[in-house]
Order: C-alpha cells, then structure tokens, then sequence
C-alpha cells in the first residue's frame, strides 16, 4: 500500500479520498488554486501545495504542476477524483512517465472509451448490446438521413466528441431532419471542435441505469446497478441504488455484459457502464444498450457503496498498489437501498443558473452520510462546480431510504446562497417517483409542479420577521406593556411587516394586511394554532426559516436611506471664494460624484462635485465670479422636470 | 421559605373576586384605549396624511423589537377639559434602545395639535422627574403647538409649568444624563426649547419646524412673509442655524438615527444589588385577581399577593410575630433583591417600629423597597393615643421619608389618611406608584367623612335648640359620600397624575420588575436618616 498520495482534486471528492486514506493510514497531499486557499479539503489533507490561479486551466489542469506537487512531497500516486484531468490519457501517461502511480485505468483503456463511437463499436464486438444507430465515418447529409431512415423515427442525433447534452437533436419526423442536423453540427464545431455526429434509435420512455464495474487490469467484476433516471438536461440530480422493479433475470445480464465491457479493455479500477433503458413495458432483459463507459469514479458511487458495504475509493488504492480484486462476485450482493441528492448552488426558478456566495450557515442533519468539499463561512465560488453537498440515505426498503432522504434534506440549513433545496425536497414528494415510476422526462413533464409556489409560505415569513425583529430566541422577556402592544415594524429587502410583541415568545405578526399569532411552546413555533418544523437562524447573511421552503430575509438598515443628500438640486458655495472654473453647461447629463467647478478660497481649491445624477439646469456663476459663502453655483433639474 | 396559599380557584369567592376584577379593570382598559386612540381617527388620518407616523407607532420604532414599555400616566387627563385631550396629548414611558433604558416623551399632535394643557405639562414633568432620579437617558419625540393658550394661567407662570421642562433638561444634561430630541413636527415658542436645549438633536426634512415665533407672528411683527420651511425647516437648522445636528428624510429614518445616537452613549448601568437568576413564582399571577376580594372591607392575607408577585414565591419574613397588621419581609422580582412592606391590616405602633426597623435594614444594605399599600389607617383611640402612635407613626414616616433606596409603591386597596405617608404615598417620592383597578385613595373614607361632617353639624344644631332628623343627616351626608366615592377613584386619581398609570393586577410582578430595573440605572446613595422620636 502507499504511503502517501496525491489528491489531484478539489472539493468533496478530494475530502472522500483523504477520509478512507486516513482510515486506511496513507498520508495526503492535496492541491489547490488561489480560489481554494482556505477550502475545506486543504484543511483535512496532510499538506497542501499551491497550483496557481482560481481558472481550472491555471491550476487544477496542469497536469505538469500537479506531478511536479506529487514527486516534491514524496506521493507515490495520483488519485485524480472526477473531472478535471481524470479522464485524460495524455496526463496518464504523463503520471506514469514520472514514475507515479495512476490510480484508475490505463491510457489506453481511457482512449478506448474516449470516442463514443469507437467505443460502441467496440462494446459491439465484444457482444454487448448497444442502441440501434449509425456510427460511421460517412457524415454526408443525406447518407445520414438514410442511415436515420433505417434506424426509424424518432431518432437522436449527438456529437461523436459530444457530453452534456451539447451537440445532442432530437428528430420526430424524416421532415425535420436536415434543419437538426445542421444545428447539432454546428453547435458540435463550436463546442468540441468537431462537427461529426452519430445516430441512435431516440428511446421513448429512457431510463438512464448504470452498472458500476470494478476491475484489475484482468478480471472485473459487477457492483450492481444505479438508477440515474431523475435527471434535468442531462444533470443528475437524485440518483439511487439499485434500481426500481430490476427484475433479478435482467440485473444478472446486464452485470454480465457490464463486466464483458470491462474485461474487453483490460479495465483496472473503477468505472460505469452506462445504459439506456426502455422502461415503457418493464425491464427486459433485451431492452437495454450501452450508451458509454465513464473511466473514473463517478459523483454518485455511495449510493453503491451504502448497499454493498464497499469502499470503493479504498478498493481503488489497493488495486491501485498492486493488489488483486478484493472480492469475487460471489461475494457481493445487495442489502437494502440508498439515494444520492446534489445539493447545488443554484437558482431553481430562474432555470437552475449556477449561483455563487459565502455560506453564512449551513448544517446538516447527523442521520444522513454527507459528501461535501464547504464548510460554514466558505465560499461558492464561480470557478467550480457550485456543488455544496451530496446527501446519502440509507434504509433497509425503497421507501424508507426515500423518506430518509426527504426528512435528511428537510433538516438541511443553508444560508448565503440560492440552492436547489426545495427543489430536491419536491423530489422526494413527487408520487410517480415515490411509486419508482422514474425516466428521464419525469423532471422535464413535471418542472412547473416540482419548482411551482416559490412564493414563500407567509407563515414561514412570519418567523423570519420575528427572527429580523431579533425575537427568534424564546428566552427573551419581550412586549411586556401596561395596554396595547407595542406596533414595531421591521424591514427586510423586498418586504415589511408589523410586531406586536405579547410577551416571551408571543407575537402577533402582520403582513401584507394579515395578522399571524406566533407563539414559541414546548420548544416549538406555532403560527395560527398549527405547530411548525421551522428553525429561525440568525447570521451574516441576514435571518434564515429553515425546515422545508425555506427563505432568507436580508434586513434592511433604516439608517441606509437612499439619497440623505441626493434631493439637494443646488450646489452651493461652501465658502467665500473665487470661481477658478466651471465644467459643465446647462443640459448636460451629470452622475453624482462628477466635478462641476472649482473655487478658490483660503489659499486652497475645492472642487465641488455633484450630489447627485441629474441634468444641469441652470450655470449660477462663471470662471473669474467672487461668490459668498452659500451662493449657489450650479443647479440640477429636479425629477419632474427633468421627466417633463 | 416558599409561601402556601388556601385559595382555592375552584371555590365561589374567588370566582366571584375574578369576575367582579375584571369588570374594574374593563373599565380601566377602555379609558387607556381611548388615551391610546389619541385625537380619534379623522386627526389621525389627517396625521398620517402629512407622511407622520402615528405617534404611538413613533415610539415603538424608537424602541427595540420586542421592547417592554412602562408607560406612565397612560390615562392622564381621563374626564378633564370636557375629554379634549386624551392621554393629556403626550406619551410617556421607559422602553429600550439596544439594550438601554430611555424615558420617551413623545408628543401626540392628533391631540389639539399637541398643545400643552396643564395636565401635559405635568406629565412631561413627572417624565423627567423620574428620568432624573433613575438617570435614564431622555428622547423627545417632539411635534407640538407650544402651550395651549386657553389654558395658559396654568401651564405658563408657575414653578412647576412650562419652563420647568427646559430647567430640568439642563439640570440633566449637567447630571450627565443625555437629552435628545427628534423633531418630527412643530416646535414653536417656548417649544423650541427643547430641541435647542438638547444635546443631540434631529430633525425630519419637510416636516419638523423649530422657530421662536411662527410665519404668522413674522408678518405681524415685522412684515417679513417666509414660509415655514425657510424660517425653521431641518434644511435650514442643519446647514444654516446649527439648531440641529441631523437631518433625516422621514419619520422612521429620524428614529433609526436616534437610535444610532443612543447606541454611542458609552453608558454603563451602575454597581447596585446583587442580581439572581429569575425565577417565576410557584403560584400563577393570574390568581391574582380570584385570591383578592374586590370589597376593601373584605380582609385577607396580602401574603396571597406576595406568594405570586416573587421569585419561587419565597419570603424570607421578617418578625413575622411582631405588629403583625404590617408584613415584612426580603424576596426576589426577576432576580433582584427587594424587601416588600405590605399592609395586613390596620397599622398599630409594634407594626409602625416594626415598619420603621424595617426601612432601617434595607437602607442600611441598599435594597430596594417595594410597598403593597392597603391601608386604612394607624389605629385610633385614647389606649393608641397615650402609648404614642402618632410617635411610633412618625418613625416609620421619617425613615420612609430619608431613605434614599429605590421605593416603588403599589396600591393594591385602599389608601387612606396617614398611612398613606408611612406606605410611601405620592408626597413620599417613591420612584413609582402604580395602582390596581380596585383600589381607593382619599384622606379618610366617604363614610367617614361625610360623619365627621354630619357630627359637626349636629353639634351646631343641636346647641342652638334645634334638631335633625335622621332622613335629614342622611341628606347631608349623600353629596360628602359621593364626591368622595367619585374622587377616590382610580381613573379620577390617575387623570390628575397622583399615581403612575392604573395596572392590571395580574401584570404586578412585570411592571415591579420593570420599574425595579429602571430604579438602578442610578446608584443607591447611602442614607442618612432624620431624627427618630424614640
């Protein structure tokens, strides 16, 4: 076994390889950019060495950098993690030329599956079975059309060099063919540098499965199935482990033909299979294809790991330094099923924009397995992937591993960004997936009701008023008065409500015209007489109601009035003085802070600046002019003259 | 020790007690929300109009969220000036800013333009009294017409009148104690005064005005035509005059800069008594109002008030054999260290000593002293008489009258004649008198009264030969029993400001706890008593 490695990653997945390393007693060295100086996986790791600057080209893809890190701190190996250079066969060969280890596959095994039509030809070789399509050099037009012709409508035209959905026409009808195929290769160009596409039968009911496979350079063998179906523009968001209804008949063929594929390319270490599944009519055990091989370990591998009791990161060390595999197939099977949910930065209602921020507050519950590269007070940054955590659950059924997933993501606090949280919440309560009716259109069919009533909750705004009162902590003796409560109203941006205060942990809170009764008993928030799951969090970031559709308000300071000087159309003298110069004339536009003259007095100039944005109207004084303390010099247009 | 209680909730009497509180205190609560309504809806509207804030909602956003307000003389001026002035047109009361205790003295302009009617200018005045012996810092939230000239004889010339509130401004602000004013509307005349005598001052653009004589005055005094704004607006007071030190855009931007004022105070609450955690008492102050009958002829032990006033209910009584009408004892409210005086009966000279020696202790250990008043009296009659009441009574006035710990007198029943000043009555400068719904103060009962009158006049009568027939007595008598009756009632002695604010009597605990709290952000000096008749 190693000594010690190399992490040549970022984020929870660097922090996932440096927990089984330190159980597995192999001392860590990570690395990281400008952006990451203070992340969480320098922290765990036993060193740190610094790459460069926050862009991914400037740091984390240096391969050169990274293997001269690696041989400076005396690593034996490289873990690559996901991303960034774990897919690339010129750094494999680069690890190995310094004399490190790699750990994952070889160069050649990574270029195989590198073309994805190189790599379907070679599944079907090796008797998998791959998605009718054509995957030939010929990329005439109308060759294509034909070969689509034979495949039979509809049809899905992709980027050979193709991922992310880019490159990637969806074809109903022979008629619209020559129009997608000019945009998909163009966008293809523009994406990949490379405008070749293939064709594949388009599946109507797909579900996306994969088979992760585990091998040593000779034999592989088969950890069974996930079921990556929950997907929004080809992005997992809830993956899970093993799939829905997999009959025990198809589970076993299609861990064979995985294992097949594995053994076809000499795979050493962990990969996926991935497939594409017709779930129109049940699984069947020839209703399947190969869609691609991912040569790496993939995001959502605990979910695989929670019902097989492997460690896969620890696995890949050991097969990594020489080892045989760990186990034979005989000795793996499956106990019980788990979910995956990627917490992510990002603005659900405005088309799930990546979103950036410092995490003013985040907890998460202690009865979910939490994956995640941030710590309170840390930044998403817009360099990396705006993930925040994954959150894995556990539990002897379908069911009940799914309800853990719901009540883990309820008991997620998150404050300083924008997240897909209630998102994942909605999820878990959508009936057909609850049923394990998944496919990949399920997001697409039901994106209105799964991201419908952003409005929040008026009585989870209710304690966030209170929390922006500062009443939030049940301790506090508040509102005691002879008679009438007192009316407080307090402000946060984009809202106002209205306090009355009854005494400890009682207030009347009203919004919007609508008096709330919030009482705080038994260690609980009741609004009008129904008890609530909701936590009132204060920190930098302003006050935050989590538990479910969770919101934050920003308070307002009633000191920052907008414009304290801004009215003030005249500028006047501060001074007896001489007029040295004036820089503007009537009609000209002017921005608050710009120079508008300059007047000599007591030996010294004063340049006078406007106070506001505005029009000039009138020039009071001229170059030469002797003016009074108070004398007004210059005047802007009031704001309804200037509309006039 | 913790007290026991024989209430019973579940018994008539103290249903009967409940129900017949509860109607007094409806009384009281209507006469404080009328107070609170101001100059009724339609100035309010017109209030509001003008882009003001009510004024009631001023002083709340004054205060923190959440902010307890010990509100005083909410009922001032209840039934005087044929009800022209609710509340007497200004708001008083402690609350806090950022954690500080602040008397607020709001003016209510929906109340004749926020004028000062006598009872205004009393209540101002009781505001700063009590600012000034608890060294509270003072906000005025200032929108007023100046004096109420109708009613200019009473609120102008006198010691205790109108400029009284500027005297006592400077006699504080020499003290140390912060004045700050924020001028939200009108300051005319004499009004000016108190944002130019100030240490801080703040004024709305557009909307507060300080002069020394209005535009009207102007013309007719010199002929000189200015409009308001330009006479005395916050533009010109914070660029031109240096009358005032901040300008702010509107109401809620002006209190949100006296609270940044008062946030830079740099104030520290003195080294007074030793603070415990609180504790709630072991029997629920609700059952005030069922344990207390609500005839001050019925007696009962004021221990069933204590037992629900104090922290865990414990009373540590002091010679609890000894003049046993008087109760002593130490205890705790929230936390702080009190020794409670309160009335069980008729006051005889082993209670009067007692009451004295009791005063003695306290004073001598700083503790503050909270008196439950129901008393009718010192016991009278020649056994009384020749043993020396009157001296025993006259040490425990002296010893009420010297000691310089906080007093805070809650009248719980009746408030009669000299025990009123061996209870610290008004004349006795408590820190705070509050009073319950129930109770009654005069020199003497109606009864009496109007039969010490009756006895007069019979006398007279009957030397002269004549006589007087009992119909004829009870004739003379009637008017004496009600003008009694009517004068000694709560609402009739809260409008005129002999008391604080009528209470509910479940609340007894809050505001002792409240006004204990405002009583020591002033040191406890030591004492120094009069010459006790031994």
């Amino acid at each position: 076994m190693f000594r010690k490695i190399l992490i040549a990653n970022r984020g929870e997945i660097a922090c996932r390889v440096i927990d089984t390393c330190r159980r597995m007693g192999v001392a860590t060295v990570a690395v990281y950019s400008d952006a990451d100086r203070d992340a969480r996986h320098v922290a765990l790791a036993d060193e740190a060495v610094h790459l460069g600057g926050p862009a991914p080209k400037d740091s984390y893809l240096r391969g050169d950098a990274i293997i001269k890190a690696a041989r400076d701190t005396g690593a034996e190996a490289i873990h690559p993690g996901y991303g960034f250079l774990s897919e690339n066969p010129d750094f494999v060969d680069a690890v190995e030329a310094a004399g490190l280890v790699f750990i994952g596959p070889s160069a050649k095994a990574i270029r195989a599956m590198g073309l994805k039509d190189a790599a379907k030809a070679l599944m079907e070789k090796a008797g998998v079975p791959v998605v009718p399509g054509y995957h030939g050099a010929d990329q005439d037009p109308d060759h294509l059309a034909q070969q689509a012709e034979k495949i039979g409508y509809p049809v899905l035209i992709k980027a050979v060099a193709g991922g992310g959905g880019k490159g990637m026409r969806r074809v109903d009808d022979a008629k619209d063919f020559s129009d997608a195929l000019a945009s998909a290769r163009s966008e293809a160009q523009n994406a990949f540098g490379n405008p070749d596409v293939l064709i594949e039968k388009y599946i109507l009911q797909p579900r996306h499965i994969e088979v992760q496979v585990f091998g040593d350079g000779v034999r592989a063998v088969h950890l069974f199935e996930r079921d990556c179906s929950l997907q929004r523009r080809h992005q997992k968001v809830i993956e899970e482990a093993p799939a829905p209804d997999m009959p025990a008949q198809v589970r076993k063929v299609m861990g064979a033909a995985a294992v097949r594929a594995a053994e076809a390319i000499g795979y050493k270490g962990a990969g996926t299979i991935e497939f594409i599944v017709d779930g129109a009519d049940g699984l069947r055990e020839d209703g399947f294809w190969f869609m691609e091989m991912n040569t790496r370990l993939q995001v959502e591998h605990p979910v695989t790991e929670l019902i097989t009791g492997v460690d896969l990161v620890e696995w890949q060390l050991r097969v990594a330094s020489g080892e045989m595999l760990p186990a034979k197939q005989a000795d793996l099977s499956i106990t019980g099923h788990a979910f995956e949910a990627r917490l992510y930065a990002e603005d659900v209602p405005a088309g799930f924009l990546p979103a950036t921020g410092t995490l003013a507050h985040l907890q998460f519950p202690d009865h979910a397995r939490i994956e995640t590269g941030v710590r309170p007070g840390d930044t998403i940054s817009p360099w990396y992937d705006p993930m925040i955590a994954k959150i894995v659950t556990y539990g002897p059924t379908r069911a009940i591993a799914l309800r853990a997933l719901e009540t883990a993501l309820f008991d997620t606090e998150v404050a300083g960004s924008v997240t897909n949280l209630e998102f994942l919440i909605a999820l878990t309560r959508h009936e057909g997936f609850r049923r394990g009716e998944v496919d990949t259109g399920l997001i697409g069919r039901d994106l209105d009701d799964l991201i419908a009533g952003s409005e929040p909750d008026p009585r989870t705004l209710a304690l966030g008023a209170l929390g922006v009162a500062g009443l939030e902590d049940p301790d506090t003796r508040a509102g005691v008065t002879l008679w009438q409560p007192l009316r407080r109203t307090v402000t946060w941006e984009g809202g106002a409500a209205v306090i009355e205060a009854m005494g400890p942990g009682r207030a009347d809170v009203t919004l919007d015209g609508t008096t709330h009764e919030v009482r705080q008993q038994g260690g609980r928030w009741w609004v009008d007489g129904s008890p609530r799951r909701s936590r009132v969090v204060r920190h930098a970031a302003g006050v935050s109601v989590f538990g479910g559709r969770s919101v934050t308000l920003k308070p307002l300071d009633p000191l920052d009035v907008a414009g304290e000087e801004a009215g003030d159309a005249l500028t006047l003298s501060p001074m007896p003085g001489l007029v040295k110069a004036v820089f503007v004339e009537p009609g000209q536009q002017v921005a608050a802070g710009d120079r508008l003259a300059i007047l000599e007095a007591m030996k010294m100039e004063h340049t006078l600046t406007a106070a506001r944005d505005g029009v000039v109207a009138e020039v009071l004084a001229a170059a030469g002019d002797q003016v009074e303390a108070g004398a007004a010099l210059i005047r802007l247009e009031e704001d309804d003259e200037a509309a006039a | 020790m913790k007290l026991k209680t024989t209430a019973l909730a579940s018994s008539d009497a103290f249903r009967a007690n409940r129900d017949a509180h509860l109607d007094l205190l409806a009384t009281a609560r209507d006469a404080a929300e009328a107070a609170a309504s101001g100059g009724g809806p339609a100035a309010m509207e017109r209030h509001v109009g003008r882009g003001k804030m009510p004024p009631r909602e001023r002083v709340a956003n004054l205060l923190d969220p959440g902010s307890p307000f010990l509100e005083i003389g909410a009922t001032a001026a209840h039934d005087m000036y044929d009800g022209a002035a609710p509340g007497a047109g200004v708001i008083a009361g402690i609350g806090r800013v950022h954690g500080q205790d602040v008397m607020v003295v709001a003016n209510d302009a929906t109340v004749k333009g926020g004028t000062y009617y006598p009872m205004t200018v009393k209540k101002h005045l009781r505001a700063q009294e009590i600012a000034e012996e608890c060294h509270l810092p003072c906000v005025y939230l200032v929108d007023s017409g100046g004096a109420n000239l109708p009613n200019q004889d009473e609120v102008f010339p006198d010691r205790d009148h109108f400029g009284r509130i500027f005297y006592n401004q400077a006699r504080m602000s020499a003290k140390g104690i912060p004045q700050i004013a924020v001028v939200m509307g009108s300051c005319t005349a004499g009004g000016a005064y108190v944002p130019a005598m100030s240490d801080v001052t703040i004024i709305v653009r557009g909307q507060g005005t300080i002069f020394l004589a209005g535009p009207p005055l102007v013309k007719a005094a010199t002929g000189e035509v200015v409009s308001a704004e330009d006479l005395g607006g916050g533009d010109v007071h914070t660029r031109l005059s240096g009358v005032a030190d901040y300008l702010a855009e509107d109401d809620a931007h002006a209190l949100a800069q006296a609270r940044r004022a008062i946030s830079h105070l740099n104030r520290r609450l003195p080294e007074t008594v030793v603070w415990q955690s609180p504790e709630a008492p072991a029997y629920d102050p609700e059952e005030i109002l069922g344990v207390v009958p609500a005839d001050l002829r019925t007696p009962y032990d004021i221990r069933e008030v204590i037992a629900r006033v104090v922290d865990g209910s414990r009373f540590d009584e002091f010679k609890a054999r000894f003049g046993e009408t008087l109760v002593t004892g130490f205890a705790h409210i929230e936390g702080c260290p009190v020794g409670i005086i309160a009335n069980n009966g008729v006051l005889f000279s082993e209670a009067a000593q007692k009451g004295a020696h009791f005063v003695e202790l306290c004073s001598q250990r700083g503790t503050p002293l909270i008196f439950l008043q129901n008393i009718t009296g010192f016991m009278v009659g020649r056994k009384y008489e020749n043993e020396g009441i009157a001296r025993h009574g006259a040490k425990m006035v002296t010893a009420v009258a010297t000691t310089n710990v906080p007093k805070i007198t809650m009248l719980v029943g009746g408030s009669f004649g000299a025990g009123n000043y061996g209870m610290s009555g008004r004349a006795y400068s408590p820190r705070f008198l509050w009073t319950w719904p129930n109770s009654r103060i005069s020199v003497m009962g109606g009864e009496q009264a109007a039969g010490v009158l009756a006895t007069v006049r019979r006398d007279g009568i009957e030397r002269k030969g004549g006589t007087w027939s009992a119909e004829e007595e009870a004739d003379f008598k009637r008017p004496t029993i009600e003008m009694f009756e009517r004068q000694s009632h709560p609402l009739y002695a809260s409008a005129r400001l002999w008391d604080d604010g009528i209470i509910d009597p479940r609340k007894t605990r809050d505001v002792l706890s409240l006004s204990l709290r405002a009583s020591l952000n002033a040191p406890v000096e030591p004492t120094r008593f009069g010459v006790f008749r031994m």
